[in-house]
């Protein structure tokens, strides 16, 4: 199965656990250094959550994820989904795999489903990792009960449930990533430059979004409703913001996975 | 006798450039096809055709009887292949290699799978190369592994492009024996190169590509003859032309050539003038000066 072979070739790859071990480091330093200095940014300020972590360690998987979404993990989504095709073209494997023969769009498929592994497996290690942080260097919120986002106060069930949405909203933005970064890939013999478009891409659209005179497009910029997650620990939930990131990712996602298929299903290969 | 590869009216065109000019390839089951081109001719741009890799502009190619590319998930199981080289995954072992190759197409029987890959690494000399990662390998034994991989499912059909790049004399001559040994057991083999010598060693039929065109296709055999004409090696040409008078054809320095399929008879004419003889055969043109009379200069040649 085509899906299995791509799933082994990429996590007994050395390279996808030093990119998850990277990820990780940076949510440790910001770790130590809080519990160090007991400096945390105030309310609004820095990245979503941390403000709160210091009275609360629960929300210290959250902070991790906020803390890395900017930067770190579309970073690491890009480099693994611009290497998919590229990277075996690069190699000489691609027309190997296509002769044995595996069908274009299988393989696609296979790739695309080893991408998104990928992608759910850095978050949840991630939160993993922020949760066993929080434990560790901060006090336990759980007995004073969380405050929501809103000033109310959060059950640790309703808290559990809210941190797996978060979890799956920011895996889902992380797709969009995927698949702006699958499609170059299929357009290169150059792992790095498929990245590299996909990071100008993000890069692009942040930009964009604060000038006020991208105000017409701001809507539809990939990375617009990223920070949505947020809305999940409102009291209560806003909907409004994530689920219009999801459908804009949705559409991201499909028309990109589209024109990836239509370009790799015709493509001459001649690497 | 059925056709395995046959092409009609292939063309490839990348931008202004044909590539591959209106070609007709014939490969009967059973051959060994020798197809022969100088570097840029249009060789790896057939093979990649043939395996589906690149697209035709158009014509027709049919695989083991199919027409491709549709069913190329069924056609290309029975077909090995090693194109412009061999490429791994260079961390993973030779043994893992060819084991996520196996698994990630069909016809690759799982149950099999570790016994076969033993009986391919035996056959092309890596049964004890253990688990260093590919990328510790020599170029020769990449090789070999490339071959390997080839082998694992018992291809009806082999295409290999270039496939003794890298290797050393004796590699080369085990890969020969290797391929005679195959092909004594019904496969078919492809081979595209550009060194003469190695297909004039093994090759049934041959083709000759020239700047994308299809200038040659025919039976070794026939391609190189006997001339009906006889080579005397001798230290004595001048006499030799006294006594055949008429028949001698040409003489460079001490090798002339005579009129006359028959050696024997040309030799008792020659022994009964008193004309010592040193060299004495048939004479053949070799498949280097055949290919030279159909192609045109060098492909890689930019004359103004």
């Amino acid at each position: 199965m085509m899906i299995a072979v791509e799933l082994r070739k990429l996590f007994r790859r050395r390279r996808t656990w030093a990119t998850i071990g990277v990820l990780n480091a940076l949510p440790m330093i910001v770790a130590g250094l809080l519990a160090f200095t007991h400096l945390a940014p105030r309310p609004g300020q820095g990245p979503a959550f941390l403000s709160a972590v210091l009275a609360n360690g629960e929300l210290f998987p959250l902070a991790a994820l906020a803390v890395v979404l900017p930067l770190f993990l579309p970073i690491a989504v890009a480099v693994v989904a611009g290497d998919s095709i590229a990277g075996e073209a690069q190699a000489g494997t691609l027309r190997y795999l296509l002769v044995r023969p595996v069908g274009r769009t299988r393989l696609l498929v296979a790739k695309l489903v080893a991408v998104l592994a990928f992608v759910l497996v850095t978050v949840l290690i991630v939160a993993i990792v922020g949760f066993v942080l929080g434990l560790l260097l901060f006090p336990a919120g759980s007995a004073v009960s969380t405050v929501s986002v809103s000033g109310t106060t959060l059950t640790t069930w309703q808290l559990v449930l809210r941190t797996v949405l978060a979890i799956g909203y920011v895996t889902a933005s992380m797709c969009g990533v995927a698949a702006f970064a699958l499609f170059f890939s299929t357009f290169t013999d150059s792992p790095l430059g498929a990245t590299l478009g996909a990071l100008a891409v993000l890069v692009g659209s942040s930009l964009l979004f604060t000038l006020s005179a991208a105000s017409p497009i701001a809507a539809y910029l990939p990375t617009r409703y990223w920070l949505a997650f947020v809305d999940f620990f409102r009291d209560p939930i806003q909907w409004r913001d994530t689920l219009r990131g999801l459908g804009l990712q949705a559409i991201y996602v499909g028309a990109l996975l589209t024109g990836a298929w239509a370009n790799f299903s015709t493509k001459d290969i001649t690497s | 006798m059925t056709t395995v590869i046959r092409t009609r009216a292939l063309v490839k065109r990348f931008g202004p450039v044909r590539a591959v000019d209106g070609i007709d390839l014939d490969v009967s089951a059973g051959d060994i096809y020798g197809f022969l081109g100088a570097n840029g001719s249009g060789k790896t741009t057939t093979v990649r055709m043939l395996l589906g890799l690149v697209l035709p502009t158009s014509g027709e190619v049919h695989l083991l009887g199919r027409p491709m590319p549709g069913p190329a998930r069924e056609v290309l199981t029975s077909v090995g292949s090693l194109i412009e080289g061999p490429a791994f995954y260079g961390h993973f072992s030779g043994r893992e290699n060819l084991t996520l190759a196996d698994a990630s197409g069909p016809g690759g029987n799982r149950r099999t799978r570790s016994a076969r890959i033993d009986e391919v690494l035996e056959q092309v000399g890596l049964a004890g190369v253990g688990r260093r990662p590919v990328r510790a390998y020599s170029l020769g034994m990449r090789q070999r592994l490339g071959l390997a991989g080839a082998l694992l499912r018992q291809p009806t059909l082999l295409v290999l492009d270039e496939p003794t790049n890298g290797l050393d004399p004796q590699g080369i001559a085990e890969f020969r024996t290797l391929l005679t040994e195959l092909h004594r057991g019904g496969t078919t083999v492809f081979l595209s190169s550009h060194l003469l010598a190695e297909v004039e060693q093994i090759a049934t039929r041959v083709g000759v590509l020239d700047r994308g065109r299809l200038v040659l296709q025919d039976e070794l055999a026939r391609l190189t003859a006997p001339t009906g004409a006889t080579v005397v090696l001798t230290p004595d040409p001048e006499r030799v032309r006294a006594t055949l008078d008429g028949r001698v054809i040409s003489v460079d320095g001490d090798r002339v050539v005579v009129h006359g399929g028959n050696p024997a008879e040309v030799n008792a004419l020659l022994v009964a003038a008193g004309i010592s003889v040193t060299g004495l055969s048939v004479d053949r043109p070799t498949l280097e000066q055949v290919v030279l009379a159909a192609a045109g200069t060098s492909a890689d040649r930019v004359d103004r």
